[in-house]
């Protein structure tokens, strides 16, 4: 498997992917700015959105029983899944029960977390991504590369030729609009063919039992309504009090993603189709996943349980802007993903991503629930060092650093000495070549150091 | 009488630039301040803290805080370093009742230099000119975890002769993060890259930051990249000390 490092200097080194992480997370920053300035006392939303969810995962319990008691009454069905493969599974059976051929998917987070893409696939069903940017990375057999813009690190050149290659009647003018529309002859039939629908929440409404998606294509709701059986997966922290609480966090959601005041499709499902109604599945489940978000809450990291998965840490990440999402690894990139990859796969295989990161706390000042993120990837720092996990060579050169510096007397000589070494090696005022900071001087010179240091230069001074 | 503050000077400035601890002691001093160094000071153990080496990160925060408690007021020239005392030693005691008093009251009496001459001194260097343009970075940790922004403005602002333009994207960081930038060096380049072109592009003399490491690496970046652009921590300008040479210019 490639190292993060590796992944990271492929991004690099790939002068597309940048121009095509600007394009998107620069649109999305600059209209994010304009959404928030236009907002009333944002500070104050913002705070309330992250007092709503605190409140709710304090009680998770107990609001989780009362969605499942209204969503039955609604008509629909709730299973409960403790890991991943029990999640996939739970879902897979619905479809063999359904007989269920083809499914129509509409763009989840969590979906991708459990790998239900896969374990559809060893089922042998067949699944048609509905979403625009889940259809370009179906059509590339690819990842997401980000949780709102699936295919943000395609530029739309690269689409272009993607469709040109897979669509069975591509558009012929290179304009978005034609290219939209050769994506819509390929979809809507697929789509409406679909025996499933499987689709995440952006919100489970516990007084009324209601899943809420949002959408800017109204995919979700061509893929979900027409089709006679409707299974939706989310985790279980997407649980909101009532719809004024849903309102709030809608709120909040679309403008920290696009800067838009609303997502074009904002849609509330609660329970199958009811004698009378002229659309609608016949039968509607909700798999409630939990997927370690419980021990997440009892190991500290409670504060991530608020995400609601806007985007906007990585949108205005200064790593993810350079290396893009597919580097991190996980599920999820960015500031997000780097505290949940750690919990989610394993701080062993995922040590980097809280280490990959300046700690500049911009992810923190966007977040629209005030998840402390530099907090949290502190907290992975932690226990990397204490469970043994960080190089030999950082642990080594630090602790030697610490150790000194606990002892004022000695670190006076020592430093003394090394800074008298270093000046060795100038030229000029600077350092071109440092050994044991090679990553520094690879790059960028090193100013050479003082002669003498300051504690030495004033006590001689003081002394007279 | 006159108040005794006392200087941290931080190892960074200790060791790579002590005119920059001058230029502390002497605008503390223009400001009516008289100015203290306590001994036993070496490290904050910020970059302990950020590595996760919780064991080292405490005893370097018990030596500092027992070097500083002393003192009715701590001054540091850097955002960062003031940013972990005031922010993080409080939650590195947490759950330690001898030591989170201490922290906590030390965490009150400590102050990034320019945030401490603007708004506990009043003081502006009037009597300071320079003749050249500048352009500001805004240092991350102060900015976010002390509020510094308009503090470094207001005193480079009276400065005579000295005309700040500003930077786009001067809260970007700039790729620095302490131990990040030897550990993922070429992610760390490309952020610095794109920050040294911004400085460029403004045309001016001198780029101005509150925070050496930050400095550094936009300065050896600008520096390698053979750029003319010469950097000064703020302090230095605004103690009058921005005729003597700059990062990486021989004294």
């Amino acid at each position: 498997m490639s190292t993060f490092t590796d992944r990271a200097d492929a991004a690099l080194a790939d002068p597309l992917l940048k121009i095509a992480v600007e394009r998107t997370a620069g649109t999305a920053e600059a209209k994010r700015a304009a959404a928030i300035a236009a907002f009333p006392d944002f500070e104050a939303a913002r705070a309330r959105a992250a007092a709503i969810k605190d409140h709710v995962i304090a009680h998770l319990g107990a609001y989780l029983e009362e969605f499942e008691a209204n969503a039955v009454a609604a008509g629909a069905c709730v299973h409960w899944a403790s890991t991943a493969d029990e999640a996939c599974r739970i879902v897979v059976e619905i479809c063999k029960t359904a007989g269920a051929r083809t499914v129509a998917r509409s763009k989840s987070m969590l979906g991708e977390e459990i790998g239900l893409p896969h374990a559809l696939a060893e089922a042998g069903i067949r699944r048609i991504e509905t979403d625009l940017a889940e259809h370009i990375i179906q059509l590339a057999d690819e990842r997401p590369s980000h949780i709102i813009w699936p295919a943000m690190h395609k530029t739309r050149e690269e689409v272009s030729a993607l469709f040109k290659a897979r669509h069975r009647s591509p558009h012929e003018e290179e304009t978005i609009a034609a290219m939209a529309e050769s994506a819509r002859r390929e979809l809507r039939m697929q789509m409406l063919g679909a025996d499933v629908g499987i689709s995440g929440a952006n919100f489970l409404v516990a007084d009324t039992g209601a899943v809420c998606t949002v959408t800017n294509e109204g995919n979700a709701e061509l893929s979900l309504v027409p089709p006679r059986v409707h299974i939706v997966t989310a985790g279980i922290e997407k649980i909101v009090p009532s719809m004024e609480h849903a309102v709030h966090m809608l709120r909040m959601l679309a403008r920290s993603a696009t800067g838009a005041a609303l997502t074009q499709y904002t849609t509330f499902y609660a329970g199958p189709k009811r004698p009378g109604d002229r659309d609608g599945p016949e039968e509607m489940h909700i798999v409630l996943v939990d997927n370690g978000r419980t021990k997440m809450r009892e190991e500290g990291l409670a504060d991530m349980l608020r995400c609601i998965r806007c985007g906007a840490c990585m949108n205005h990440c200064v790593v993810f802007r350079q290396i893009g999402g597919h580097a991190y690894g996980g599920t999820y990139p960015g500031p997000m993903g780097s505290v949940l990859t750690p919990a989610l796969d394993g701080l062993k295989q995922s040590r980097d991503l809280p280490n990959a990161c300046t700690l500049n706390g911009k992810c923190q000042e966007v977040c629209p629930v005030r998840i402390p993120l530099p907090t949290l990837l502190r907290g992975w720092r932690e226990r990397s060092w204490r469970e043994g996990l960080e190089p030999a060579s950082t642990r080594a050169g630090l602790g030697l650093w610490a150790w000194v510096a606990c002892r004022p007397a000695l670190y006076r000589v020592a430093t003394g000495v090394a800074m008298r070494a270093m000046r060795l090696l100038s030229r000029g005022g600077w350092i071109a070549r440092l050994p044991l900071a090679g990553g520094w001087t690879r790059y960028r010179d090193m100013p050479k150091p003082a002669p003498r240091s300051f504690m030495a230069q004033y006590r001689k001074e003081r002394r007279g | 009488m006159k108040q005794r503050v006392a200087l941290f000077v931080t190892c960074l400035v200790d060791l790579m630039r002590p005119r920059i601890g001058f230029a502390a002691i002497q605008a503390l001093e223009a400001a009516g301040r008289e100015v203290v160094v306590p001994e036993g000071q070496t490290c904050c153990g910020q970059p302990a803290l950020n590595t996760g080496d919780r064991g080292h990160a405490e005893a370097l925060a018990k030596q500092t805080i027992a070097a500083l408690e002393p003192y009715e007021a701590v001054v540091l020239p850097s955002g960062s370093c003031a940013g972990t005392i005031c922010c993080h030693y409080p939650e590195l005691f947490e759950h330690d009742p001898e030591w989170l008093p201490r922290a906590q009251a030390v965490a009150g009496r400590t102050f990034e230099i320019m945030a401490y001459l603007d708004e506990v001194c009043g003081w502006r260097p009037d009597s300071v000119s320079l003749s050249a343009s500048a352009t500001y970075h805004d240092n991350c940790s102060g900015l976010r975890e002390l509020g510094i922004k308009a503090q470094p403005r207001r005193l480079l602002k009276a400065i005579d002769g000295l005309s700040l333009t500003q930077l786009p994207g001067e809260e970007t960081c700039c790729g620095f993060g302490g131990t990040f930038c030897v550990k993922y060096p070429a992610i760390s380049n490309a952020i610095v890259g794109e920050k040294a072109e911004a400085i460029e592009a403004t045309g001016a003399d001198l780029l101005l930051a509150g925070d050496l490491g930050c400095l550094m690496n936009m300065a050896g970046k600008l520096h390698r990249a053979g750029s003319k652009v010469r950097a000064y921590h703020a302090i230095e300008l605004i103690a009058g000390m921005g005729d003597g040479p700059a990062i990486g210019e021989e004294a």
